[in-house]
């Protein structure tokens, strides 16, 4: 991934009005206060060199999963031409936890930024082959069916996306 | 007008009156964000042309894709069906739920299930069918179908949904803005989700290789449904297979822009079913969902992902028929996008619930709605295809959509049983069946008429004005009465050619030579059209040959007479192949003929012969453009500061032509008329509305009318109502006479020396 790319996603997500940090696997905690509202759910980071804080609590129950305002997770892979995150369709339920809550926060690491389609179908291929699911997330949910565009149709009504350097 | 005529033009109007206003609004959005979209995309073509070959191969693969698709499947752990029609569709789908003892059943928009119909089976069956999408939802509690296959809802206005609400539940006070109604369905539909026993959703696209889903989706709602409850059916038609994930690439990058005008929904999930992610059980609300009980290939899994169960239910009900027929295999590539819809100067003003079938509408919607249910449906709405093209190169797919109408169009005519009138028998020398429609007969020979008209001018002018003879068209042929008719001359344009004595430029002194082709038109109505070419042309130092040449079979074309036009454009190639072997171009003055040489000919002629013609081929002004880059000498046309230039007006409005801005002609009348120091303004409308004879209808006066509104508006706009109009062609100046108050003119009187 080069310097190009990150910021090339970095100009996609603002397009969306996403807002974007740049962090530290060490500032992770502080960065993901910044961006967070309780009640706070989270799935497990399947990265090596870093996990959630302790204050977020993963494998919720579908009562939490509810109630929580903010959901963490993972996103596996980034296309900075469309501003996107990929969520991996995952047992410890990433999807759900990007998809209740009002606020999606995405942990990001910069070398899974790619710059555009073709090279994620590369990733998307060796996935699905192996019989495992992923969905590409472009800004927040919306909908234009009720004469205007409304954000958080059944999705989240704001993403955020922390990239870890 | 004939009741049934009367009827169409009744219900087109209750339509332009309580629907047009918010689906001009979402269509020409969605149009717009297309041309703004696509534009910052640098490989558009490319990746047109790779959607196409995909999908061509996979059609033609299609069997042997099926059986790659159901191994796949089976070793995701999932069950594959062929339905071969809807029937077999409904009763497998109504098992699976009776199986799961199934209360509730959420669904995530799929047309193939409301081609289906597939919630009446359910309900009867007692289940609870919940649509999930906001726009199928407000349907749904409104009891009415869908008017656009990307947003179903679009003729819904916010009022209109506000007071839907109000009316179905008990609401405590009121919903205005769009925020609260989106919230209050987000809500509702959220406790449905939450118990159901089922997920239904469709599938844009189906991967044989791995069995993966490609669902796109903006609302989340396709993700809520497959993610919630334990059992997942997933129902499409058996077309959206391709080969691999991969190939699902273009698509993705494509669908948004063409549909909506987005870069990117925001949702696009790419799901090999059973999906790892547990079910969430909000019956037990307070158990962990990733709750590891069980042990499965040697690790720990989620007990309730493992619970999962999928069906994916394949649709025939006709396609595979469609694939053997060579006209319709086309529609097959379709991958639902909506372009044709939203690019269509008809579909704007009038929506889905005029122009659509029983479940598609659109421009593809002919070719589904003739291979899925039969011509007679695809017959209700095919007229409104007006074969502009505009809709060629919105498509994704790159699918000629408007031949696909014209060959639907053709096989109607011969499906019909009548007979025919003697009246319009005389005037109609063509090869079509005895049962063709009077009207479609009557506008088909126009190049009978035509001579007959100028051949009989002033007189025929003056008996065709009459209120009689208005009359009789009206009732025979369903003329409009309110349209003015063109004014025949007696004195042709070739006839005034030869009595000039041919081209004032002798081929020794010439820098080219071009025959300029005398259309039905410049020949009959708009000769000083003809003459302008002429003279501009000679101007340049062309030697001009105007000689006899059939007409094209554009009218005929339009009226799905396709024997006929074929047998034009033989009549053309051979008129014209000595001229082109004599290295003569050949330059047309009516973009609609152009369109016929450079597009349909090509299903008529060898492709040698219709190389040749396409090859040699111009569009008049891009032909003067051609001659000016070429170091012809802009000075001998008339420029803008022209002293003598009159009441021409420096300032130009130029509404282009539909067919001539698919072939991409558009910029080279603007090139021409600014090198030559006019300031111009080009109409930013899709579609002026007349399209061939179609304004001439009586049914659909009112509508081509009301599609011209917007240009209309733009041409009398304050920084535009001074300027000279011009059009490129014949329709067109004909609708801008009758929606302006000043006069028109095709832009080469403009540029002819004066």
């Amino acid at each position: 991934m080069s310097a190009g790319t990150l910021s090339a996603f970095e100009r996609s997500l603002r397009r969306l009005d996403v807002e974007s940090i740049r962090t530290t696997p060490e500032e992770l905690d502080d960065a993901l206060a910044s961006v967070t509202l309780d009640p706070v759910v989270g799935a497990p980071l399947p990265f090596a060199d870093c996990s959630l804080p302790d204050w977020v609590p993963t494998d919720p129950t579908p009562a939490e999963l509810d109630s929580a305002k903010t959901g963490v997770t993972a996103a596996e892979l980034a296309i900075a031409d469309y501003g996107s995150v990929v969520i991996r369709a995952t047992p410890d339920a990433t999807e759900q936890v990007s998809l209740f809550c009002d606020r999606h926060v995405a942990v990001v690491r910069a070398e899974d930024v790619v710059p555009g389609m073709p090279e994620a179908f590369e990733r998307f291929a060796e996935w699905t082959e192996n019989g495992d699911s992923a969905i590409v997330a472009t800004g927040p949910s919306a909908t234009a069916d009720m004469g205007a565009l409304v954000k958080g149709a059944h999705g989240p009504k704001e993403v955020y996306v922390v990239v870890l350097e | 007008m004939s009741s049934t005529r009367e009827e169409k033009a009744a219900r087109i109007r209750h339509f332009l009156a309580t629907e047009g206003d918010a689906v001009a609004e979402g269509t020409r959005g969605f149009n717009a964000g297309r041309y703004d979209s696509v534009e910052k995309l640098d490989e558009y073509e490319e990746l047109k042309e790779r959607a196409r070959a995909i999908k061509e191969d996979a059609i033609e693969r299609l069997p042997e894709l099926v059986d790659q698709l159901r191994e796949s499947v089976e070793a995701n752990g999932g069950t594959l069906y062929v339905a071969d029609d809807a029937d077999e569709a409904n009763r497998y789908i109504r098992e699976i739920a009776e199986e799961q003892g199934a209360e509730t059943l959420v669904k995530s928009k799929s047309m193939t299930t409301e081609e289906l119909e597939v919630n009446d089976e359910l309900r009867a069956a007692g289940v609870d069918v919940v649509e999930t999408d906001l726009g199928e939802w407000v349907l749904q509690l409104a009891d009415e179908a869908p008017s656009h296959i990307v947003a179903p809802a679009i003729h819904k206005s916010r009022e209109g949904i506000a007071e839907l609400f109000e009316a179905t539940f008990e609401l405590d006070e009121p919903l205005e803005t769009a925020e609260e109604l989106t919230m209050f369905a987000r809500e509702k539909l959220g406790e449905r989700i939450a118990e159901a026993d089922v997920g239904m959703t469709g599938a844009n696209f189906i991967a044989a290789d791995s069995g993966t889903l490609l669902l796109v989706t903006s609302e989340g709602n396709a993700r809520k449904s497959v993610v919630v409850p334990e059992t997942h059916v997933a129902v499409a038609g058996v077309e959206k297979i391709v080969p691999s994930v991969r190939d699902f690439q273009p698509f993705v990058e494509l669908i948004g822009r063409s549909g909506t005008g987005q870069d990117i929904t925001s949702y696009v999930s790419l799901l090999t079913p059973p999906v790892d992610s547990p079910t969430v059980d909000f019956d037990a609300p307070d158990v962990p969902m990733t709750d590891r009980e069980t042990e499965r290939d040697g690790g720990s899994v989620p007990s309730r992902a493992s619970d999962r169960e999928f069906h994916l239910v394949l649709v025939d009900n006709g396609r595979m028929a469609m694939r053997e027929d060579e006209q319709l295999k086309e529609t097959l590539y379709c991958i639902r996008c909506s372009a044709c819809a939203n690019s269509c100067g008809n579909f704007q003003s009038v929506g889905g619930h005029v122009f659509g079938g029983e479940t598609y509408s659109g421009g593809i919607a002919t070719g589904w709605e003739a291979g899925i249910e039969g011509l007679d449906v695809a017959a209700e709405f095919n007229d409104l295809c007006t074969g502009c093209s505009r809709c060629v190169n919105a498509c994704p797919v790159k699918i000629d959509v408007p031949w696909i109408n014209t060959v639907v169009r053709d096989r109607l005519n011969r499906g019909e049983d009548g007979k025919l009138d003697f009246l319009v028998e005389g005037l109609t020398p063509d090869a079509e069946p005895g049962g063709l429609d009077i009207g479609k007969r009557f506008f088909g020979n126009f190049s009978t008429i035509a001579k007959l008209g100028s051949a009989t001018a002033p007189v025929s002018n003056w008996l065709a004005g009459t209120r009689p003879a208005r009359r009789l068209l009206a009732e025979t042929v369903g003329v409009d009465p309110r349209r003015d008719l063109p004014s025949f001359r007696r004195e042709t344009f070739r006839t005034w050619f030869e009595r000039r004595g041919g081209s004032e430029v002798p081929p020794a002194r010439a820098r080219r030579e071009a025959v300029v082709y005398p259309d039905l038109y410049t020949n009959h109505v708009h000769v000083e059209r003809g003459k302008a070419a002429v003279k501009t042309l000679e101007a340049l130092d062309v030697h001009v040959v105007v000689p006899d040449v059939p007409s094209s079979g554009r009218a005929p074309l339009s009226q799905g007479m396709v024997s006929t036009a074929e047998r034009h454009a033989h009549d053309v190639y051979a008129a014209l192949a000595e001229h082109i072997d004599a290295d003569r171009d050949l330059v047309v003055v009516e973009p609609s003929d152009l369109a016929m040489f450079r597009r349909e000919y090509e299903k008529f002629l060898a492709p040698k012969s219709f190389e040749r013609l396409d090859m040699h081929s111009y569009e008049v002004m891009e032909y003067v453009y051609g001659l000016l880059h070429a170091g012809a000498e802009p000075t001998l046309l008339s420029g803008a500061d022209d002293p003598g230039s009159g009441d021409v007006a420096a300032g130009v409005a130029y509404h282009s032509h539909c067919q001539q801005r698919t072939l991409g002609l558009e910029s080279y009348t603007i090139a021409v008329l600014e090198d030559l120091g006019y300031d111009v303004v080009t109409s930013e409308t899709e579609c002026c509305g007349m399209a061939g004879s179609f304004g001439y209808k009586s049914e659909y006066y009112e509508l081509s009318m009301d599609v011209g509104e917007p240009i209309r508006e733009q041409f009398e706009a304050a920084d535009a109502a001074d300027r000279t109009v011009v059009a490129s062609g014949t329709s067109c100046l004909e609708q801008l006479d009758a929606l302006l108050s000043r006069p028109t003119q095709h832009p080469v009187e403009l540029v002819a020396p004066r």
